[in-house]
């Protein structure tokens, strides 16, 4: 009977196991919020191009700081560009750079981590007190200096993201594969002679996915808050680009009589990155990790 | 004991060490140096040699290091670039203010999130826990720019309670600070303590869930003396750790905060000095915020050790 439940385990496709997960996380109430909201994001920056109904870069001094009105919903800024046009926009810059930084993030630090993990000794040593020394770091220091020195384009802000937000994941996974390593399972895979890579492909990584998969979403959540920290202090995407850290930080000096074009952009990012949270706490619920002890490094 | 004190404190000393190796080296390898910054199109020939000849980088990089090492230990930045000012003078008063800012923060936070996240904790899913709790992710997940902007755009445009941006000189006294820094200090400290409250309530929820707990429950020990004999210490201890890397992290939003509301300290000098390309500071300032990140996490480490017994014997027999 019991043998009969794990072989149905077993044959059960991808596809069914990652629908499985989706459905577990969106059966809270806070994982549900969580997802919908990142899904009506991510359709949002697909469809915003189409359905925006002006000219992102249009500049009309004619219609400087208007209050909302039927014909702009959510006023004009000071150049007389539309706020709603911009808000819907100005996160597809943010989402695509910062999925792709995850990504990276994930596959450097994932397999760093790994192999720290299995190597052990003076390799593992000298690498983990790298790490802690970029970690000791503030990142914002370091993204900063990168950016203001080679430019921002996405090309450099892909990577020095991957890079900055990657070295915490290396702990993590590093913690995670001393967790199987010492497993029966590990011992026997070396008693065949399989090699370390064949090790690390076929019996580790399965095994530390999930806790890998786990840190990278939260990753997402603070390389957003940071991508957008750095557009709101002027090192980001370049203007004339939609994104909500730059509309904030340009629409902060006139706040005090166009409040809504500082409004718009903030619910926009504040709600995305409360997404991605939600979606990243209930993803850990429903694989069973509890994150809620980790500190943000 | 003794032996494992020393050791962290080398293991610190160690990741300082590299710190400024890669601080070193990333400024050196990184496109543009302080002279064609400084001298801009006329960057080449005669002008550019003297300029390096002046700022002394004419010699090998491992000497400059050196020197630079030798020096930094001793306190001694060099001087700064854009101002042409001793940078122990331009971060005196700067390293005042932000300590400020932040103590007053983590002061504010640390008791505001102990009880939050202890009341949380024992009122589990019930409602002061699903209230408290959503607020918390609130604050703890929206940006540090966007709270401080709407701080701003409330308390001081809206209602006008208080200044929304502080206007006061780098080397202003300690009392005239004062009414400045209430809004800063709010920002940084609502999002410390959800971080925090969030971290407490899972410690202490996983004290309660053990069985010496269960055991105390059953044999009848009142709630109140239970909670705070057995689980609070407990629960506590490996907190302060957690508490430690969080706030270490949360010096990167410092600096955003102190931007928003143009605060004189550490954080508007990071961007300054970048800014303005001024290597030297940036690398006195990536030392300094590293140096306190390392310390911040020693002592939460010292602190551990100090107070938990069962730590002790178990590193030492290890």
């Amino acid at each position: 009977m019991k043998l009969d439940n794990i072989y149905q385990e077993e044959k059960k496709s991808n596809f069914a196991k990652v629908s499985e997960i989706i459905i577990t996380m969106a059966s809270r109430p806070s994982g549900f919020i969580g997802l919908s909201i990142l899904i009506f994001h991510v359709i949002l920056a697909f469809i915003s191009p189409y359905i925006a109904p002006y000219d992102f870069k249009a500049i009309n001094p004619t219609l400087m700081l208007q209050a909302p009105s039927a014909e702009y919903w959510f006023g004009t800024d000071d150049l007389g560009r539309d706020v709603f046009t911009r808000t819907i926009l100005g996160g597809r810059t943010a989402l695509t750079i910062t999925f792709f930084g995850s990504l990276i993030a994930l596959l450097w630090g994932g397999l760093l981590g790994i192999f720290c993990g299995l190597v052990g000794g003076k390799t593992d040593d000298i690498v983990m007190r790298i790490v802690d020394a970029f970690l000791s770091i503030p990142w914002i220091l370091a993204m900063l200096l990168i950016v203001s020195l080679l430019g921002t384009s996405t090309e450099v802000l892909i990577p020095a993201l991957g890079f900055f937000y990657g070295k915490g994941i290396v702990r993590v996974a590093r913690a995670a594969t001393h967790d199987v390593i010492a497993k029966d399972f590990i011992v026997s895979a070396r008693a065949r002679g399989h090699s370390n890579f064949s090790i690390i492909w076929n019996e580790i990584i399965p095994n530390v996915r999930d806790a890998i998969l786990v840190e990278g979403a939260m990753r997402w959540s603070w390389m957003l808050l940071g991508f957008s920290s750095l557009s709101f202090l002027g090192f980001g995407v370049s203007p004339p680009t939609p994104d909500w850290g730059l509309m904030i930080s340009n629409a902060r000096g006139l706040m005090s009589f166009a409040y809504w074009s500082v409004i718009a952009p903030i619910v926009g990012l504040s709600s995305l990155i409360i997404g991605i949270n939600l979606t990243a706490d209930a993803f850990a619920k429903a694989l069973g990790i509890d994150r809620s002890t980790k500190a943000p490094v | 004991m003794l032996f494992l004190i020393i050791k962290r404190i080398l293991l610190g000393l160690i990741t300082l060490f590299i710190v400024s190796l890669i601080t070193f080296v990333g400024t050196e390898i990184l496109p543009g140096d302080a002279c064609t910054t400084y001298l801009e199109r006329q960057a080449f020939g005669e002008q550019l040699e003297a300029c390096y000849r002046r700022l002394g980088l004419n010699v090998p990089a491992y000497e400059r290091y050196m020197s630079w090492a030798v020096n930094a230990i001793q306190g001694d930045f060099g001087y700064s670039l854009s101002g042409e000012m001793p940078i122990k003078e331009v971060l005196g008063p700067r390293i005042k203010n932000s300590l400020v800012l932040a103590s007053a923060a983590i002061f504010i936070g640390i008791p505001i999130a102990l009880i939050l996240g202890i009341v949380t904790a024992l009122w589990r899913d019930k409602l002061p826990d699903v209230a408290i709790s959503t607020v918390t992710i609130f604050a703890m997940t929206i940006p540090e720019f966007i709270s401080a902007t709407l701080l701003i755009l409330i308390i001081a445009i809206w209602l006008e309670w208080l200044p929304g941006i502080v206007i006061v000189p780098t080397d202003v006294s300690f009392l005239e600070l004062l009414p400045n820094i209430i809004l800063p200090v709010i920002a940084i400290a609502m999002i410390m303590t959800a971080h925090m409250a969030r971290m407490v309530r899972s410690s202490v929820i996983q004290v309660m869930a053990s069985e010496y707990v269960q055991m105390a429950i059953l044999k009848g020990v009142p709630y109140w003396k239970m909670v705070f004999k057995h689980v609070l210490p407990n629960a506590l201890l490996p907190a302060i750790n957690v508490v430690a890397l969080t706030i270490a992290w949360l010096l990167g939003g410092v600096v955003v905060t102190e931007v928003v509301f143009n605060y004189p300290g550490l954080g508007r000098l990071v961007i300054e000095s970048i800014s303005n390309r001024d290597l030297p500071t940036v690398q006195a300032l990536a030392i300094i915020l590293a140096s306190i990140y390392v310390s911040i996490n020693l002592l939460a480490d010292l602190m551990t050790l100090m107070l938990n017994p069962r730590l002790k014997t178990l590193q030492i027999r290890k």
